[in-house]
């Protein structure tokens, strides 16, 4: 379908100055671009969890997959591997990917499969009023814990680069455009793609006033490297005060999944030829 | 047929039940006809006497390849000409523990282990210990002389090894070739059976065999049956081979046992078959993945036990309420919680059954041998796409790791009706409302179809919607999916009838029972009575199927008599039950005896 609106008409209910409005508009004209560069939409996937960011699929006029909490990324791969033509994007949160289904992050990440996962990172649990996430700060006073978490947050961008991630950036809803060449570049990729994006919460958790200082562009950064990606991820461990570096962090070019995973197709009159041969070979 | 006393005094049975035991007590069999089946004959020393069927049992260490050795012995008996069923009992474990494989051999299909023994083939010590009856005096025993004293012969594994130079494990193929010689099998079928599926070192594996063969005398002739041979195949295999004539193009699956040799042979064979087999990180990926492989177009399995099963619930669901066709295996064993890994067990049912948040249609198909496995998991495939829900194949470690003979010429596919296509007319409706309740499918690619899938509540276009009126629109849509589905199960044979057909005395039973449960029917007289279906539940044809009856006995592999209590919601209620959850299967003496209990 060519030239189609890429918003659909399902009344959007993000809070105003939601970081999720920037993504979406971000993706749209991502999707707009594609199109008129010769990629029929209809070959694009789009695959949400649950909570706040997922309603990014009812909003996107596109394929969609509106799955369960934390559980994107198999059912991307499942896509994937079903049909490798089309383009995968995963929209998840951060407790989504980050809590209740980060073992299919870190496997995604280590058999670099052809999707791109967009971490929607605002840093709480938003949809269920406010409850911190993995990537909370120490004592974070959410509704579960009033007198602050007892935990450090997890640090993804270290974590992927321990997992075998192949694209590795992080992006800001508040550097729209540099959002745009770090998703684009995302989906470009051949291999796992992960986006850590540090998205505001209007409502929980309205950080742009931590952020915003502190975020950079590390200048002459080779992302080939991977020490230097490791140094860069550590720089800023989602707690303790320091510069935030943005951008791509890591790429890197290594075969897939899907290519490795990939079996010849057989005909429907081969494959009976197959199972008549076995059961041949079972007298 | 010469009915000799002295077989019975020689083998310590009891006439009657030798007698009818020739039926195999499969479908078909009958008092008329128990008669006059031709016998295999034993010899033994002067006398001759004639058997029907022939029991033997392989064990050693875990560790000893007794599984593949039993697997030789079973083609052995199927070049024969005889109808096999193997059971395998290992426990779990890698290294050391008692593993032993039952081979029974019959004119007649057979489904179940009797525990009188023709041969035992004694790898180590442990296994006679455990196995040689000294009451039944026609054991005929063949034992590794290394390792192990009894009556019977022995042979030096060590000194053939040594003579021929060859590893330690070639040692199963002494044993073997010792049997059959003392089985008075021909040199040529030994030959044959081991070019055929010896899978490497052929020719020293049959030097091995040869001078066992050579050393010992003949003690319990077998006598070839007139059938020709029939590929033998485990539950699992059968059901992978089903899935694959349903048309599966993926199949995704986590290790457990039982499930797993469904994992490896499918991957084995992946290239040959055209699928992909994948094997992620947990079951939660794995039921995952596979929807994503089905909304992109590709019939997917997934395949596991209780336990993994428990992790794939809200995956279940999610396939329920997005409408999402998937096939699950779930191949039970002994539980709760880890439970007995490589035991079995029939606990599974009502959670099956029952499982996943919310309502929505769902088959549950109880094959209950490799046979009805290859065409009922071909079938359920079928059934998952045509009306877009999931589908369950619930069999057991007894079917799933049981060896049985399968006439593939005997399973006819069922006609594989495409799901309804959507006709290419934008806008695509993914939950378009139908008379059915089944919507067209498309797939993600196709052009100008924006297909959207819905964990939540939606309208017709996939979108989210809370609103009361389309909520309760989708439900009943989802549910009306069930009347097709019972509708398309009646073109189906649902509901075994076996044992005594117009008994008044009816065994009620489901899955892999289904062969010790006819056979112990047959020669208790009783009727048998097998629903193969259990959701939806064949009420109609299983009411039908027990007319007549004055007392029902479920007979089940739980504690608790789950198909009695499925029975009973629906206005069937039986009189007994007879239970068995040691994760032992029922033999057929075991059966009999608890039976005798209970028959009025």
């Amino acid at each position: 379908m060519t030239g189609r609106a890429l918003i659909t008409d399902v009344q959007n209910t993000w809070c105003p100055g939601c970081g999720n409005f920037t993504i979406q508009h971000t993706l749209k004209k991502i999707l707009a671009e594609m199109e008129t560069a010769g990629r029929s939409l209809d070959d694009v996937v789009l695959v949400s969890g649950i909570g706040c960011h997922a309603k990014i699929a009812d909003y996107l006029n596109i394929n969609t997959f509106y799955s369960l909490h934390g559980r994107t990324i198999p059912v991307a791969t499942g896509i994937k591997l079903a049909n490798p033509d089309l383009t995968v994007i995963c929209c998840c949160g951060d407790g989504d990917c980050y809590a209740e289904g980060l073992d299919h992050l870190v496997f995604a990440a280590k058999r670099n499969v052809d999707i791109t996962v967009i971490v929607h990172n605002n840093r709480v649990y938003g949809l269920t009023t406010g409850q911190y996430t993995p990537t909370s700060p120490l004592g974070f006073r959410g509704k579960s814990t009033p007198s602050g978490t007892a935990e450090f947050p997890i640090n993804p961008v270290e974590l992927m680069l321990a997992s075998g991630a192949t694209y590795i950036a992080r992006g800001y809803t508040k550097k729209m455009d540099q959002l745009k060449v770090l998703l684009q570049g995302g989906i470009a990729h051949w291999g796992f793609s992960f986006i850590d994006v540090l998205q505001i919460c209007a409502t929980f958790f309205p950080a742009a006033d931590y952020y915003t200082p502190r975020v950079y562009e590390p200048a002459d950064h080779d992302p080939a490297s991977f020490d230097r990606a490791c140094a860069l991820a550590r720089e800023w461990d989602y707690n303790s005060d320091a510069r935030i570096p943005l951008g791509v962090l890591y790429t890197a070019a290594f075969p897939g999944f899907g290519e490795r995973m990939a079996t010849k197709a057989v005909t429907a009159g081969e494959r009976e030829e197959a199972v008549r041969q076995l059961l041949a070979s079972r007298i | 047929m010469k009915i000799d006393a002295g077989l019975f005094e020689y083998n310590d049975r009891k006439v009657t039940s030798e007698i009818r035991s020739c039926g195999g007590g499969y479908g078909g069999w009958h008092h008329a006809n128990v008669y006059t089946c031709t016998c295999i004959t034993v010899s033994c020393g002067a006398r001759m006497t004639e058997i029907k069927e022939v029991s033997v049992l392989i064990g050693g260490r875990a560790g000893d390849g007794i599984n593949s050795a039993g697997a030789l012995v079973a083609q052995l008996l199927n070049h024969l000409g005889y109808r096999i069923y193997l059971y395998f009992d290992y426990p779990s474990l890698i290294r050391g523990g008692h593993n032993f494989a039952i081979i029974r051999g019959s004119e007649h299909e057979v489904g179940t282990c009797r525990e009188k023994l023709d041969f035992i083939l004694a790898l180590n010590q442990e296994t006679v210990d455990r196995h040689r009856d000294p009451g039944h005096a026609g054991t005929a025993v063949i034992f590794n002389a290394d390792l192990a004293r009894s009556d019977g012969q022995g042979i030096s594994l060590q000194d053939i090894l040594t003579s021929e130079k060859a590893p330690g494990i070639m040692g199963n193929s002494a044993i073997i070739g010792g049997f059959a010689k003392a089985a008075g099998i021909e040199w040529e079928t030994v030959e044959t059976v081991f070019r055929r599926h010896v899978p490497k070192g052929i020719d020293l594996n049959l030097k091995v065999a040869r001078r066992a063969y050579d050393q010992l005398a003949v003690a319990r002739r077998i006598e070839p049956c007139s059938n020709p041979p029939l590929p033998l195949l485990n539950g699992n295999e059968a059901i992978g081979l089903g899935l694959v004539r349903g048309g599966l193009e993926a199949y995704v699956s986590y290790p457990m046992t039982p499930s797993s040799s469904l994992l490896h042979f499918l991957a084995g064979e992946k290239e040959k078959l055209g699928i992909t087999v994948v094997h992620p990180e947990n079951e939660i990926a794995v039921i995952l993945m596979a929807l994503g492989f089905a909304y992109g177009g590709k019939r997917a399995a997934v395949g596991t036990s209780g336990g993994g099963f428990c992790l794939m619930t809200e995956g279940l669901s999610l396939a329920g309420m997005a409408e999402i066709p998937l096939v699950l295996v779930v191949s039970q064993r002994t539980g709760p919680s880890t439970g007995l890994p490589t035991y079995t067990g029939q606990s599974e049912l009502q959670f099956v059954l029952h499982a996943g948040q919310g309502e929505y249609p769902r088959l549950v198909v109880a094959p209950g041998d490799a046979q009805e496995a290859l065409l009922w998991s071909a079938i359920a495939m079928d059934i998952a796409w045509k009306y877009q829900v999931p589908a369950f194949i619930l069999p057991d470690k007894t079917l799933s790791e049981g060896t049985y003979s399968v006439d593939a010429a005997g399973t006819s596919l069922p006609s594989t009706q495409a799901p309804p296509a959507w006709d290419g007319k934008p806008p695509y409706l993914r939950y378009a409302d139908s008379p059915s309740g089944v919507s067209p499918l498309a797939f993600p690619g196709a052009k100008d179809a924006v297909v959207k899938v819905n964990s939540y509540a939606h309208d017709a276009s996939g979108y989210t919607t809370e609103e009361a009126e389309m909520v309760t629109l989708m439900a009943d849509k989802r549910l009306r999916k069930q009347e097709g589905l019972i509708t398309g199960l009646n073109g189906y044979h649902q509901v075994n009838v076996l044992g005594l057909a117009e008994a008044p005395v009816a065994i009620l039973c489901w899955g892999s029972t289904k062969g010790v449960c006819s056979e112990a029917g047959t020669t208790l007289g009783l009727r048998v009575v097998q629903p193969v279906v259990l959701a939806p539940f064949p009420v109609t044809r299983l009411k039908e199927a027990l007319a007549g009856t004055t007392t029902i006995i479920c007979v089940e592999e739980n504690a608790t008599a789950q198909l009695a209590a499925l029975a009973q919601q629906h206005g069937i209620i039986p009189d007994a039950k007879v239970l068995r959850y040691d994760g032992r299967p029922f033999t057929y003496e075991s059966l009999c005896a608890r039976l005798k209990e209970v028959v009025p």
